[in-house]
């Protein structure tokens, strides 16, 4: 606790909420990290930004998981446990095949079924949501719990763990100086923004999320896309698994799981639509960079690290305040 | 089209009696929106027990000026306001109801799942000591007002189980326990069938012999011209005169609501030697329509007219493959189609301008552009196969400039446009996917009368270059002078078919509506 600085006040003076684009989002990031290296001369330094670089890509992965499935209007509370079941689909492949002796043929094609298994999830999800036109939050819900129930059964709640060395690699490694998982990260935040922007899918997403009839009206097979967009959900709820088993070297059902409202609530402080049909991928991965940067200044501080989450909340409802106060008060154009 | 002077009309402005003494008087009333005059001098009066009609086209300032009226916006300085004589000014909606100043807007604004005595009195009980619901007082109060009109719907139903028709007289009721002396009621007419119309019209009359002041607003002049005995129009903003309906026509009307003239003639032809493009026979799916047989040709507009309910959208959704039917045949071109959804449909050249533009016909949040582009992503990909924005600008700046819809930018969302200018982004969406058969569900619906005229332009250009049309419309003189032919349906049935020009009109009218 040491310095007068509260992480939610610089956000009442800046600019940030009024500007739909990414300008105010760095803007506030750049405060962020300005005030966090006034308060501690630590905190310009290479192992702050190591921690960051290895700590947002699982909060990261997640959040693209819910990105898409919040666009076409919905919702994906399964997020964490799909992750979970997918990491351990690898955990035991490779235990199949050996556990530590495992090899780089078992470890591939451990991945392979983990992300097969995230995209099943999704798939069936998709089905139910697009078919039976069950509100996502419900289908979502019954399959969060069916998730930790058959994951718990199954690991009997314990980790299962003992991997091959090279496994930490993903988690722990560099290359060309840059650690895996951020790689990882960056690589599926190109594919993802890609997908949104660039192709018919992503387009039909946005239209999807705004208004589903007049979508289907033009002609659009709304359920295909539907279907699509939670099996892409739970594909990568698959790759967020694998980066995380890869982390900690172990798996266990439960794991990851407060990560879940932490992934909606940085998507609508990137300015994502919370009623769908509005968001874009870079925004979002500047919040996540922001709240990232906030846990890990406030645990340089010091802080507790539950008083570091209460924080959050601060913050974010601040952030509400502010945009609102910003939409009524500034002048609105057209 | 011509530009006419309201003033040089034969109608001259007329105010009332100035010995009669008016309930309200408005005089050099401005609103100004962000340096945009949403209303610029204007005037307006009415005396106690008058009804009057209020015109003018969507965004002429109508329910600017009603809402100055009822206290929800204050007039900029310099204009004076009169409630029996005296000046009200720092008007607020509750003054304004505690006047009696009623709105009945056209949503109705009632409680849906509360019963009808509860949303009669529901303001009864506001601010009540001791705090508690009488449910006896309610009902009493209720009762009372529903025989005052003399209609009987069952106090204890729950409005949404009540027609629009119901729910309108439950809305009038509302206002009548507020003891109102001056009721605006916004489009009251839109969603009545002319029986239910005629009905409101006796309550409406026996409102005025109370006392109360009545305020229509509407542009569907046939409606209101027995009841009114003046109409006020605005135009831009501006106040452009209050005439006596007595000798008033719908064309001269719309003339002062938009400035032009409309010549309306018939443009029916036999087209009956050209190729068929579309041909329906013995369709049928239970319940919404049976033995359905037509033909639309090339080049050809064909009217599909009939009540709400006789079963036209039902019938235009099977042909645009969003409901299969149970028997009967559909050929586009000759061949025999079946469309398991509307995709197959729209691939096989259909294209349906939906009559619910609000939630089927466009994605309002969603940009120009991209209500645009929907219908034909496909084409616009390149050779990645990813969608080119190169190739989607051009394709919606070309449909932009031929169909010349007046936007801000592509990148504004489609309900920032008017009526009219959305209603050509549906037409630009559809002819995009190249129909060769276009169904057009009511496509003027909440469309301006002046606008009305530019939708029909395009459609007679798109018939002329040789597209077959299916105009669907419970309005005659819509159907009558933009067709070629006229089918008359009738609780799913086609019943009989007109020729404009060798038919008359009125004889149509009174067929479908009567």
């Amino acid at each position: 606790m040491s310095g007068p600085t509260s992480p939610g006040n610089p956000a009442a003076r800046s600019p940030f909420g009024g500007f739909a684009e990414i300008g105010g989002l760095l803007g506030f990031l750049a405060i962020v990290v300005m005030v966090f290296a006034l308060s501690n001369s630590r905190f310009l330094s290479g192992p702050t930004f190591a921690s960051i670089a290895f700590q947002l890509p699982e909060l990261g992965l997640l959040t693209l998981a819910m990105l898409i499935p919040i666009i076409s209007g919905g919702f994906n509370l399964a997020i964490t446990f799909t992750a979970n079941i997918s990491a351990l689909t690898l955990a035991w492949t490779m235990q199949a095949y050996g556990g530590v002796d495992a090899g780089t043929g078992a470890y591939v094609l451990g991945v392979v079924a983990a992300l097969g298994v995230g995209a099943f999830i999704g798939w069936v999800m998709g089905v139910a949501i697009a078919y039976t036109g069950a509100h996502p939050i419900l289908v979502s819900l019954s399959m969060m719990i069916f998730l930790r129930g058959l994951g718990e059964f199954m690991t009997r709640g314990g980790d299962v763990s003992g991997f091959p060395p090279f496994v930490s690699f993903i988690g722990h490694g560099t290359l060309g100086g840059i650690p895996m998982p951020l790689w990882i990260l960056g690589v599926c935040v190109l594919l993802w923004h890609v997908l949104l922007t660039r192709t018919r899918l992503g387009f039909n997403v946005y239209m999807i999320g705004s208004n589903i009839e007049a979508t289907r009206y033009s002609g659009i097979d709304t359920r295909r896309t539907l279907t699509l967009v939670y099996t892409l959900s739970g594909l990568m709820c698959g790759i967020a698994g694998v980066v995380m088993l890869s982390r900690f070297n172990s798996v266990r059902v439960g794991h990851g799981e407060a990560y879940l409202l932490i992934t909606v609530l940085a998507c609508f402080l990137g300015r994502v639509d919370p009623f769908g049909g509005f968001g874009r991928v870079l925004p979002v991965l500047v919040a996540l960079v922001i709240l990232q940067v906030m846990a890990s200044g406030l645990n340089l501080l010091g802080a507790n690290q539950h008083l570091a989450t209460a924080m959050w909340g601060v913050f974010l409802i601040l952030v509400m305040v502010i945009r609102w106060g910003l939409a009524r008060y500034l002048p609105k154009r057209r | 089209m011509t530009d006419i002077d309201p003033q040089s009309a034969a109608l001259r402005p007329q105010s009332t009696d100035a010995a009669a003494p008016l309930l309200i008087q408005l005089e050099g009333i401005s609103k100004v929106f962000g340096g945009v005059k949403a209303l610029q001098d204007v005037r307006f009066d009415i005396a106690p027990g008058e009804v009057l009609c209020l015109a003018g086209e969507n965004g002429c300032g109508k329910s600017t000026l009603i809402k100055i009226i009822s206290g929800v916006y204050q007039p900029e300085a310099g204009g004076t306001m009169l409630f029996d004589g005296k000046p009200m000014d720092k008007l607020t909606p509750g003054l304004a109801r505690s006047l009696g100043i009623q709105v009945i807007w056209q949503d109705l604004a009632l409680f849906p799942e509360m019963s009808v005595a509860e949303n009669i009195a529901f303001e009864q009980n506001l601010g009540a000591r001791p705090r508690l619901v009488d449910y006896g007082r309610i009902r009493q109060i209720a009762g009372r007002m529903l025989d005052r009109l003399g209609v009987a719907i069952d106090l204890e139903k729950p409005v949404r189980e009540l027609s629009i028709a119901q729910r309108q007289m439950v809305a009038i009721c509302r206002a009548l326990v507020a003891d109102a002396r001056l009721v605006f009621m916004d489009e009251p007419t839109a969603s009545l069938s002319k029986g239910e119309t005629d009905a409101l019209l006796v309550i409406v009359r026996r409102l005025a012999s109370e006392g109360i002041a009545v305020v229509f607003v509407s542009h569907r002049l046939a409606e209101v011209l027995d009841v009114c005995s003046r109409v006020t129009v605005l135009r831009d903003g501006r106040y452009v005169g209050t005439y006596p309906t007595k000798g008033m026509t719908q064309t001269r009307l719309t003339e002062l609501m938009t400035g032009r003239n409309f010549d309306q003639s018939v443009r029916a032809a036999d087209r009956s030697a050209a190729p068929a493009v579309l041909s329906v026979e013995g369709l049928g799916r239970e319940g919404d329509y049976a033995e359905i047989d037509l033909v639309v040709r090339r080049g050809e507009v064909v009217g599909l007219t009939g009540r709400l309910g006789a079963g036209r959208t039902e019938l235009a959704l099977s042909l645009f493959g969003m409901t299969r039917p149970d028997r009967g045949t559909i050929r586009l071109g000759g061949e025999v189609t079946d469309f398991r959804s509307n995709r197959d449909a729209i691939r096989a050249g259909i294209a349906y301008v939906s009559e619910d533009r609000l939630s089927l016909g466009l994605v309002q949040p969603q940009s120009i552009a991209d209500n645009i582009a929907l219908p034909v992503l496909g084409k616009l990909v390149d050779a990645l196969g990813l969608l080119s924005k190169r190739r989607k600008a051009a394709l919606v700046d070309d449909w932009i400039r031929q169909l010349a819809v007046k936007i801000g930018a592509p990148e504004h969302a489609v309900s920032t446009l008017s009526g009219g200018n959305q209603q050509r982004i549906v037409l630009a969406k559809w002819l995009a996917t190249e129909p060769k058969v276009l169904i057009l569900d009511s496509p003027t619906v909440g469309v301006d009368v002046g606008a009305r005229a530019g939708i029909f332009e395009i459609v007679h250009r798109l018939a002329e270059a040789g597209m077959a049309i299916l105009l669907i419309s419970d309005e005659i003189p819509e159907v009558y002078y933009n067709s070629d032919r006229i089918l008359h349906m009738r609780d799913g049935r086609i019943i009989a078919d007109y020729v404009p020009g060798r038919d008359d009109i009125d004889a149509i009218e009174e067929a479908v509506h009567a």
